[in-house]
């Protein structure tokens, strides 16, 4: 016992310490992450952030120098009272400001970098620069910010932001406080557009003192530029677009139909894309995103999803034709509307009857597309199967589904198929009078507009298109082959010709005869599509949408357009004007139609917009009157109000 | 000079090559936890990596001459040694120099010697003289007085030169003691003034009374023959409890600042978070410093000249306290527990060695060198990774520094005379 008291001790107090070794070292320790080491001095170098050019060469967004004030709480010496007041001046904060945001900083991490004030101005950045030294654990961090070249656009271009800590556990290349793309391109481009920052890993003592590179530097790296990118936006036509979707809500997608590149895509109502940048950045972003009315970055363009109304009935005549179910002279009477045995399913307008397919389409008649679109489902023994040959029809018009474009928002619409309907009613508890309402683009179909405008490419190009971008080029780089692509619908080439006939007669003697432009052979459709909302619960009818398809000219096609135009009442009525003027702006360069244009910009929708929160009953459709406004509008109101245009 | 080679065989060569493995080890940290820059020269006595190359060179010097000296010489002369160390002792409060606060230095020109580092050999040859003579009996309270007022003269003078961590080095001779025939009831004593101190201080006076009662109603049921009478148990609960009130009176009047907070710190009981705050940068940040140099090394470390935290100074008097911390960072676990196991192996062996000496002085010495490095091994290391309170004292053979480099090498070296004398003895 007595010789073996310190031998025991020693090898008990030398388990005991290899015990704790390995606790320190080998179970409690992350493997070494430099970034985490505070003895290291992470110095970043952030590089130019691509431009963005428009499809004519036009630069769109630049980039401007930014100065961020960083914290590394951990490095933070107390500041007594008087340093405390300096600190606070120089950075315009107040003191409860200053220990909110040290301790949201802290709460982040004590080791790592956080923004304490971001982007200061460059003024404020020369004063603080000289006196930064006195305060331990903050630093000046320099970045870029974008610069806008245009207020047009914000929907398209996009923004950046602060990257959230959800995104930096999911790609560790970001710190916080960097910016990354939130929407728009900057968004979808995100990686091309950023390059790749460099860095500087540099020795600190204890005293937070530089003592030199790191290993001499052999980890550092220098920034790569990120890549200039042009876009298939034509500013003008997209400018053009914006100027008339004022005082209105819409959305307006134009396509060249011979590469699938987007030229305008517009949503009302917009803002200007500088009001996302720099210090102003989040309460103006609070103040659009938190506008549920008026919703400015919910893009319509692509994520409004309506019932397509009437356009959507030259798919029902395609799809007639190639399943053989009518003739191209086929005519079919209209007593204003479809019975069904003595029950009318759907109503119609005045127009002569009968009528084949041409007048069909010119007139818009909802009778022969009932008949069509029944014909094409009974056609097979289940009223299912039918639904479904018809269902992939539609959809091989890029309907129904995503587009899977490089647009970072999007909808998939809807193109109802037999289990769709198996589901509603039971199986085989049901047939084509139960789902009437797809003929003329109404009932269960939605899309939204840039499918609308695809629609018409494809049926522009006569049976393919190429799935929109908005990619045009990339600087060293080319862009993706799925856009090159040609994408072929399953109704052959043949059947197409009667049916842009009765597009183009839309124009000619169909509902669209006043929306002619001289010199261009327009093919069009025109659609109203009512709609309703929930008023206080109850299911309350709206003014009609006003939709409009186009494409033109009639052979080889360099632009398709779909127009929407939420409460605008009749397809031709405000749609239809907008696609014809956008049109002829885009072919010719300048408007002749200047009755057109002057009607669009002095007429208003914005009291169409207040009705149903005005807690006032109101009228609908033809019981209201357009509300007028002066063309060049004065503006009087004030900073606040005129975040939306 | 044929006499010669066929003596030195008998060194033992094990306890040799550990000892090497150590210095040599020790300089490597030395040197990556002192240099600043560029490393010129090894051998710029400017610098602290400089320096300590040259002691180690005449730590080679010092060995030969030990191990040069007749065996019977440090048995002989141990006394004199003693009363020569503890004069060194005394003139520090008459020619001493200050340095942070602790009289314990000799300066003479730009050199310092501390000679509480040789007090420690002195009094181990003391005590080894003391106990193998033969009309020491430890059983005796006459010697037991006799012998603790060995070690308690170098401690208490050191003690009052303010340097409170050499002084805890002489608790080491109880091993010595127990081994050499100190009853039993010490160390149960001993070991029960422990638990009853950290109790009082951890969870106050009431519950170390209890667990006091607790225990001593156990031991007075269970024991059922030759009970003593309950008298006495009454008397042990009431020195216990006053035992354990006295700690905390100790703690909390006795204590300087510092060193309360130390403790403090060591039994978490510092609840007020503003005072943590405080404590972090002042008594705690040492400790903070280095448990993280020591994490951040993982299994391998970050490699020889590599620590982030070693090159940028960020744990103050890492070339000496601290210098295991370069270990952890540097070399990572599979370097911190060779050093563990090559200091628990030379201790073994020392032990091992000093078990098969026929002379009573030479074992009673080995014995001393054996539990001297151990408690600088346990209070040491186990310092630097938190698992003790603050004390500052050096890591054998490994700290920075000449005096206490010499004075381990010396206290370890007559220690390997001796053993290689062990055949001539008789």
């Amino acid at each position: 016992m007595r010789k073996i008291l310190l031998l025991t001790t020693v090898i008990f107090v030398g388990l005991i310490f290899i015990a704790r070794l390995f606790y320190l070292q080998v179970y409690n320790s992350d493997a070494y992450d430099i970034f985490e080491d505070t003895a290291i001095k992470k110095e970043y170098n952030y590089p130019k952030r691509g431009y963005v050019y428009d499809r004519n060469g036009q630069l769109l967004v630049a980039n401007q120098p930014s100065y961020d004030v960083m914290v590394i709480p951990r490095e933070v010496s107390p500041l007594d009272s008087l340093e405390l007041e300096e600190f606070c001046a120089l950075l315009k904060i107040t003191k409860e400001d200053y220990e909110k945001k040290l301790n949201k900083a802290k709460n982040y991490s004590y080791r790592l970098p956080s923004p304490f004030v971001p982007q200061l101005s460059k003024k404020d950045y020369a004063v603080l620069q000289e006196k930064m030294r006195k305060f331990e654990g903050f630093y000046i961090q320099k970045r870029s910010l974008r610069s806008y070249q245009t207020d047009i656009g914000a929907n398209v271009l996009g923004d950046l932001g602060e990257v959230n800590r959800r995104t930096i556990k999911r790609k560790p290349y970001y710190k916080l406080g960097d910016l990354i793309g939130k929407q728009g391109i900057e968004l979808s481009y995100e990686d091309v557009l950023r390059g790749v920052k460099g860095i500087k890993f540099i020795q600190k003592d204890r005293h937070n003192k530089n003592i030199g590179p790191y290993k001499d530097g052999v980890f550092d790296t220098l920034p790569k530029p990120g890549k200039d990118i042009t876009i298939t936006i034509d500013s003008e036509l997209q400018a053009y677009g914006e100027q008339l979707m004022k005082h209105k809500r819409g959305g307006i997608v134009a396509i060249d139909p011979k590469s699938g590149e987007i030229l305008a895509m517009v949503t009302g109502p917009s803002y200007n894309p500088n009001l996302l940048v720099g210090r102003e950045r989040n309460k103006n972003f609070n103040k659009l995103f938190r506008d549920t009315i008026n919703m400015p970055t919910f893009d319509r363009g692509l994520q409004a999803q309506y019932a397509p109304g009437s356009p959507f009935k030259v798919i029902n005549a395609l799809i007639g034709l190639q399943e053989e179910v009518v003739e191209i002279d086929e005519k079919f009477t209209c007593r204003m509307g479809y019975y069904y045995g003595s029950r009318k399913l759907t109503g119609c307008h005045h127009h002569r009857s009968p009528v084949d397919l041409n007048t069909g389409i010119a007139q818009s008649c909802n009778a022969y597309f009932v008949n069509v679109y029944r014909r094409i489902v009974d056609k097979y023994d289940d009223a299912g199967i039918g639904t479904n040959v018809w269902a992939e029809h539609a959809k091989s018009f890029g309907l129904g589904n995503y587009l899977n474009n490089d647009l970072p928002v999007g909808r998939k619409g809807r193109i109802p198929d037999g289990d769709y309907y198996d589901r509603q009613y039971g199986d085989n508890r049901w047939g084509s009078t139960y789902t009437v309402s797809n003929a003329i683009g109404q009932g269960e179909v939605e899309a939204t507009p840039i499918q609308l405008a695809n629609m018409a490419a494809a049926i522009g190009n006569r049976g393919y298109y190429y799935t929109p971008h908005i990619i045009k080029h990339i600087e060293g780089d080319s862009i993706p082959d799925k856009f090159k692509k040609r994408k072929y619908t399953s109704i052959d080439k043949k059947h197409f010709e009667p049916v842009i006939q009765g597009m183009f007669d839309v124009y000619n003697k169909g509902t669209a005869q006043t929306l002619r432009v001289p010199g261009i052979e327009i093919c069009g459709k025109t659609g109203t599509a009512e709609n309703f909302v929930k008023i206080d619960g109850v299911k309350t009818q709206l003014t009609d949408h006003s939709i409009f398809v186009a494409f033109a000219p009639k052979e080889n096609p360099t632009i398709a357009i779909a127009v929407f135009v939420e409460n605008g009442y009749w397809g031709s009525r405000f749609a239809g004007r907008m696609a014809s003027l956008m049109i002829e702006k885009y072919i010719k360069g300048h408007i002749t139609r200047t009755d057109l244009e002057d009607w669009i910009l002095t007429h208003s929708l914005e009291n169409e917009y207040k009705k149903p929160y005005s807690g006032e009953p109101f009228k609908i459709n033809g019981q209201t009157t357009l509300q007028v406004i002066d063309k060049n509008p004065i503006m009087i109101e004030t900073k606040e109000q005129n975040l939306i245009n | 000079m044929l006499r010669e080679n066929h003596r030195s065989f008998k060194f033992d060569w094990i306890t040799i090559v550990l000892f090497l493995l150590l210095v040599v080890f020790g300089y490597l940290n030395i040197l990556s936890a002192s240099h600043i820059g560029e490393i010129t020269s090894y051998f710029d006595s400017s610098q602290l990596y400089g320096k300590h190359l040259i002691f180690v060179g005449l730590t080679f010097v010092l060995i030969i001459l030990i191990v040069s000296v007749e065996a019977k010489f440090y048995e002989r002369f141990a006394s004199v040694i003693y009363i020569v160390a503890m004069i060194a002792l005394i003139g520090l409060f008459l020619f001493g120099k200050d340095v942070n606060g602790a009289r314990s230095w000799y300066g003479i020109g730009s050199m310092t010697i501390q000679p509480s580092e040789f007090a420690k050999f002195a009094t181990a040859l003391a005590v080894a003289k003391f106990i193998s003579d033969i009309e020491t009996n430890m059983k005796t309270v006459k010697d037991q007085l006799k012998v603790a007022a060995i070690i308690l003269i170098p401690a208490i003078l050191i003690l009052l030169q303010n340097d409170a961590g050499s002084t805890i080095v002489y608790l080491a001779f109880f091993f010595v003691f127990y081994r050499e025939g100190l009853q039993q009831v010490y160390l149960i004593i001993a070991l029960s003034l422990i638990i009853l101190a950290v109790l009082g201080l951890k969870f106050g006076v009431l519950i170390s009374a209890i667990v006091t009662l607790l225990t001593l109603a156990c031991v007075y049921l269970f024991r059922r023959k030759n009970k003593d009478s309950i008298f006495n148990y009454i008397i042990a609960l009431i020195v216990c409890i006053g035992f354990s009130y006295g700690v905390k009176l100790f703690y909390t009047h006795g204590l300087k600042i510092h060193q309360q907070n130390r403790i403090s710190l060591w039994l978490r009981l510092e609840k007020d978070p503003a005072k943590l705050e405080r404590m972090k940068k002042a008594e705690a940040y040492n400790l903070i410093q280095s448990e993280e140099a020591i994490s951040s090394g993982g299994l391998t470390g970050k490699g020889f000249l590599q620590g982030t935290r070693t090159t940028g100074k960020f744990v103050p008097e890492q070339h000496t306290d601290y210098i295991f911390s370069t270990v952890g960072e540097e070399w990572g676990f599979l370097g911190t527990s060779l050093v563990v196991l090559t200091f628990v192996l030379l201790i073994i062996r020392i032990l091992y060695l000093a078990e098969a000496q026929k002379s009573q002085f030479s074992r009673v010495y080995g014995y001393g060198v054996a539990s001297i490095l151990f408690i600088h091994f346990t209070i040491n290391i186990g310092m630097v990774m938190g698992l003790i309170p603050t004390v500052g004292i050096p890591l054998p053979f490994f700290s920075y520094g000449g005096s206490g480099l010499w004075g381990f090498t010396i206290l370890l070296f007559i220690f390997v005379k001796l053993d290689s004398n062990k055949i001539n003895e008789w």
